[in-house]
């Protein structure tokens, strides 16, 4: 199936590494459909997004289930570790 | 047949007059052949597609691929194309009937056409093969699991995909879908939904499901690839495009 639904988030103040280098980042589309490359029916697909920049400035992922899971996890903790640090 | 064919990027004009890219493929000859209006997945205008255009030709179709996605990522990887124009809500409805009528005139203005085009789409795609063939006036039209025929894209998905039931009684021309028992979009109770309204309003069509296939089993790059019905699903277009499309 092909699930259409993506979610979009701002990403105000970040950057991302591309084949060209570096480059601010402005968006994310967040979505579980079919991916390009990994072998699976579905995956977890994240795309960080410069739209000013055009179609090229965007660095992928496909990430299986669990993965997605578990990436999403550790960032709400490192998150969490840095505000009891004060340092967020 | 010799399967002889010529393949090559054009330009056509689109919807709003907007200049799009489109691949052409068609079998050598004077002709005169069918034509096929090819749209491609929500993937994108990308190799699979392309190859399945090729196929067509070699079975003696002009067939014409238009890049949904030209005006939002002109040049740009298959793939980043439609990252930006899902990033951007997807394909508005009237654009996509626009493009498609453009690549029907195309094809209908080549000395080697013979008239008759059909339109066939996978995915994303069948659904707008039926915008279309509910649109325009075609000659064949195929479904391939098409989603967001009987019930609209959810709200929150950001795409805006309404429902395209109501429009079954414009439906243009024949109807061949090849859908999966095992597909969640759409469902088969969504198929047989689709089917009744055909009924209702005594339009010719024809639908297979095959046990054992869900969503995407055309694609052969990727898992969800089912041999049996991808075979038997192109023995089915073959047929239905000789009878109409010949």
């Amino acid at each position: 199936m092909c699930t259409y639904q993506t979610e979009r988030v701002g990403l105000e103040g970040s950057s991302a590494k591309g084949p060209q280098g570096w480059f601010s980042v402005t968006s994310a589309s967040v979505y579980f459909d079919h991916p390009v490359h990994a072998p699976a029916d579905h995956t977890l697909n994240i795309d960080l997004l410069n739209e000013a920049m055009g179609p090229g400035a965007r660095v992928a992922m496909e990430l299986g289930p669990d993965a997605a899971e578990a990436l999403a996890h550790a960032i709400l903790r490192a998150v969490s570790m840095a505000r009891s640090l004060e340092i967020y | 047949m010799t399967h002889d064919i010529t393949a090559r990027t054009i330009t056509i004009p689109g919807a709003h007059g907007d200049d799009i890219e489109a691949y052409l493929a068609e079998p050598l000859g004077a002709g005169p052949f069918g034509g096929v209006v090819q749209i491609h997945h929500m993937p994108g205008y990308d190799r699979s597609s392309k190859e399945i255009a090729r196929r067509f030709a070699a079975d003696g179709y002009i067939t014409l691929l238009p890049n949904l996605y030209s005006r939002e990522a002109p040049g740009a990887a298959p793939d980043d194309a439609a990252a930006t124009a899902r990033a951007k809500g997807g394909v508005p409805d009237d654009r996509l009937v626009g493009d498609v009528a453009a690549a029907v005139s195309y094809i209908k203005s080549l000395p080697t056409s013979n008239g008759k085009v059909g339109c066939i789409g996978h995915c994303s795609g069948g659904r707008q093969t039926f915008l279309a063939a509910t649109s325009l006036d075609l000659d064949a039209a195929v479904d391939c699991y098409g989603g967001a025929v009987v019930t609209a894209a959810p709200p929150e998905s950001g795409l805006n995909m309404p429902s395209l039931l109501g429009r079954t009684k414009d439906l243009s021309c024949p109807l061949l879908g090849l859908f999966g028992d095992d597909d969640k979009f759409p469902t088969p109770d969504e198929v047989k939904r689709l089917e009744q309204e055909l009924q209702a309003h005594s339009k010719t069509y024809e639908f297979h499901s095959y046990p054992g296939a869900g969503h995407a089993f055309f694609c052969v790059d990727r898992p969800s690839y089912r041999v049996e019905a991808a075979l038997d699903g192109y023995k089915q277009i073959g047929a239905f495009f000789a009878r109409y499309l010949a």
